[in-house]
């Protein structure tokens, strides 16, 4: 299929925007960071061709559903959703380094997406309780959700990282040099982690709604405490919490950093761990 | 005593306006939702039994894991949660609601210390002439201004954006509360329930769901399974399709006929749901088989059902012994077997889809499968839920609450021109956003630019 061609390309274009991006940080060469800006660029843009071609080979198998049914599907998807906020991101912060922390997310997912066999990577007609459009808006929603807070957590860990070198080189008030000399301020990767979770958290809320919606016309149901729908409430509330913490001066900084990695490990384990350790509704169609 | 009891009850509501109950009750709320999902909900006591053994399971019953998302902690930290929504709301709501229809038009010296955005120039231009110029500026660059003339010949401007802009967060609020009430209503005057439905045959009753004993519930009127069907996409065994046709009888009258459900299209009659959910073989199937003696070329078709035993031309008994709709990935299947006495069983398999397959056999009789008859039963989720209504309500409050509240700013400026002598206008103004300051101060310090250039011409 001329869209896994595509597909391959994208993870290859991520792979080397991630290892230009990590090189960025010790080189401090800005040509380097453009140029894994610009494969960043292009690899989301084969992303959203090779999306929109299986779509289209889809649609000629006689199926012409959208690609989001499976865990293969998903991988790619997450991929996408991941760079477009990540790349919104640095349209407004024009902080580069850290693609250097979001990017293996992507690369990750995208890498185990091609390791996968044939057979799970096929288009498969979908089984009945697929066939409904609240399947497309539930899997778009969640995962820019889960992509927001991917590149929040990103921007949590370089917070940590360069606070902690920060505090621990003394009160002498200058930032840190050496390595972290690339990373943003640790004013502005508060800020990212910030604003990549208000992305995240509202689409995460309509993720829930239309899942909700879904469930109530094919089960008549719409809230079951089925361990995924609990596991989305638990981020739901992580995030809540995050974002009233904001509110009170102690829990903006390393809390928030801290309780953005919790919520992104927890928004993992409700995509991965639900399906691979707990038993429940949402099983990628047998992937 | 009194002022004690009073101060008690203070504290009483400090705590629950508190936003560091809010918190706490969100990491509760998470960190206990986990236990249930590792635990499994709703099993039988034995099935904990065997798994935790006597002492834990005596554990956690008393502590409700089992059944933990209707537990009375569990409840009540939503409780606890919805009262610290509530009490925070009230508690902030009244200033907001001043804030936006009673706004501070004239803006004091102490109102310009506590912003963050403030200018001060002295222009050439007369207070009169300047009155109108920057009630035009401000119509024309940020919004229509209120004018408030002091006694001291002082001019106030006051103009702002989207004040109601402040109330997505109450919005938002207000939301969670209502999908709760909206739950609340679904489970006291709705009910979940299951029933299973032999095609051609009816019913006027469901099962109720969750309770120890099955409790069936009357529907108030029939639902009758014409037929039931499973459709596969070709070549595979995988679902493509389930339907059943359905006819509704309410007092003796057909009031719905051949209607279809199908997964995600599901059947409303009187607030009552019928959802497609599962299907299974009803009794033992019937079989039309044809008989074909080899030597003769003459051949003999039998009716049978599972089991029912009948004879061969030559008088040896045979039956149909086992069935499957699947064989293999061969399509539908019958097992003979062939029963002479005092010799031993001949048993072969026949496929429908190959029906001179059974000639390689060899045998005096050449069996083939023409048709059956496999009688289903459909089973329907039944739901009613008349609070659902209510929780979309809510959920769509949700949504539009909260993008109003982390993406609309309500944006405030206020200008104020003091005559100063030789005809001269001291101009102070200063702006103030309720979010996105950094985005605001931006827009502030261009406009401020724009504004100096009008005070100078």
């Amino acid at each position: 299929m001329f869209s896994n061609q595509l597909f391959n390309y994208t993870a290859l274009a991520y792979f080397v925007a991630m290892i230009l991006f990590i090189a960025f940080i010790p080189t401090k060469n800005k040509t380097v960071a453009l140029v894994a800006t610009t494969i960043s660029w292009i690899g989301w843009v084969l992303n959203t061709l090779a999306i929109g071609w299986r779509w289209r080979e889809s649609a000629l198998a006689g199926m012409g559903h959208a690609p989001m049914t499976n865990l293969y599907e998903s991988f790619v998807f997450f991929a996408w959703s991941i760079l477009i906020i990540y790349l919104l991101m640095d349209i407004k912060y024009k902080a580069r380094a850290v693609g250097a922390f979001v990017l293996p997310v992507a690369v990750f997912f995208m890498a185990w997406g091609q390791m996968m066999p044939d057979h799970s990577r096929a288009i498969q007609p979908l089984v009945p309780a697929l066939q409904s459009n609240w399947l497309t808006y539930h899997v778009i929603t969640c995962f820019i959700g889960y992509a927001g807070f991917a590149v929040a957590a990103g921007a949590s860990i370089m917070y940590l990282i360069k606070i902690g070198r920060e505090e621990k080189s003394g009160a002498t008030n200058t930032p840190a040099g050496g390595m972290l000399a690339m990373f943003p301020s640790t004013k502005v990767l508060d800020d990212i982690n910030y604003k990549a979770i208000m992305i995240g958290w509202p689409m995460l809320t309509l993720g829930i709604v239309t899942g909700a919606a879904w469930a109530n016309y094919a089960w008549g149901t719409y809230w079951s405490w089925d361990p995924k729908e609990t596991w989305s409430l638990i981020i739901w509330f992580i995030y809540a919490a995050f974002l009233h913490a904001r509110f009170t001066r102690g829990w903006v900084g390393r809390k928030a950093a801290w309780l953005s990695i919790i919520g992104f490990a927890a928004t993992l384990f409700c995509y991965l761990g639900v399906n691979l350790v707990l038993s429940g509704l949402h099983s990628y169609g047998g992937a | 005593m009194n002022t004690k009891k009073r101060s008690f009850l203070e504290a009483l509501w400090d705590f629950c306006c508190s936003l560091k109950l809010t918190i706490i009750t969100l990491i509760l709320l998470s960190a206990t939702s986990v236990i249930g999902t590792v635990i499994q909900q709703n099993r039988s006591p034995e099935e904990y039994l065997r798994v935790y053994g006597e002492t834990t399971y005596r554990i956690f019953e008393t502590l409700g894991f089992f059944n933990m998302y209707h537990s009375w902690w569990f409840l009540g930290l939503l409780a606890l949660f919805s009262l610290n929504l509530t009490a925070c709301s009230i508690k902030r709501l009244p200033r907001v609601w001043k804030t936006v229809f009673n706004p501070v038009l004239v803006a004091d010296d102490d109102l310009y210390r506590t912003l963050s955005n403030m200018e001060e120039v002295v222009s050439k231009q007369s207070p009169d002439t300047l009155k109108t110029k920057i009630g035009e500026f401000l119509k024309a660059n940020f919004a229509p201004a209120r004018v408030t003339e002091g006694e001291d010949g002082k001019v106030h401007f006051y103009a702002e954006k989207m004040a109601w802009a402040r109330f997505g967060v109450y919005v938002t609020h207000a939301s969670i509360l209502i999908i709760l009430i909206g739950a609340i209503i679904g489970s006291v005057f709705g009910f979940k329930g299951y029933v299973n439905i032999v095609e051609g045959t009816e019913t006027n009753r469901a099962w109720l769901r969750g309770g120890a004993q099955p409790t069936p519930i009357d529907l108030g009127f029939t639902v009758r399974v014409d037929k039931f069907s499973v459709d596969f996409y070709e070549g595979t065994r995988r679902p493509k399709l389930y339907e059943s046709i359905v006819t509704i009888i309410d007092d003796g009258v057909e009031v719905k006929r051949d209607r279809s459900v199908i997964v995600n299209d599901p059947l409303t009659y009187k607030g009552i749901v019928f959802y497609q959910s599962s299907y299974g073989p009803a009794g033992d199937p019937s079989f039309v088989l044809k008989v074909t003696e080899r030597a003769t070329g003459e051949s003999q078709t039998y009716n049978l059902r599972q089991g029912q035993p009948a004879r061969l031309p030559g008088g040896e008994p045979f039956r149909v012994a086992n069935f499957s709709e699947n064989f293999q990935n061969f399509g539908p299947a019958a097992r003979i077997e062939i029963m002479p006495q005092g010799q031993q069983v001949r048993a072969f398999t026949v496929l429908q889809a190959f029906p001179q397959f059974d000639a390689q056999r060899g045998d005096d009789y050449i069996f083939s499968l023409v048709d059956y008859n496999q009688r289903q039963y459909t089973g329907f989720q039944v739901a009613k839920d008349p609070g659902v209504w209510v929780v979309w309500i809510g959920c769509i409050l949700l949504m539009v609450g909260s993008v109003v509240a982390f993406f609309l700013a309500h944006r405030r400026i206020w200008v104020t021109l003091v005559p100063l002598d030789g005809g001269k206008t001291g101009v102070k103004f200063g702006g103030a956003s309720n979010r996105n300051q950094p985005g605001f101060e931006l827009a502030f310090d261009e406009m401020k630019k724009k504004f100096k250039q009008e005070l100078g011409s």
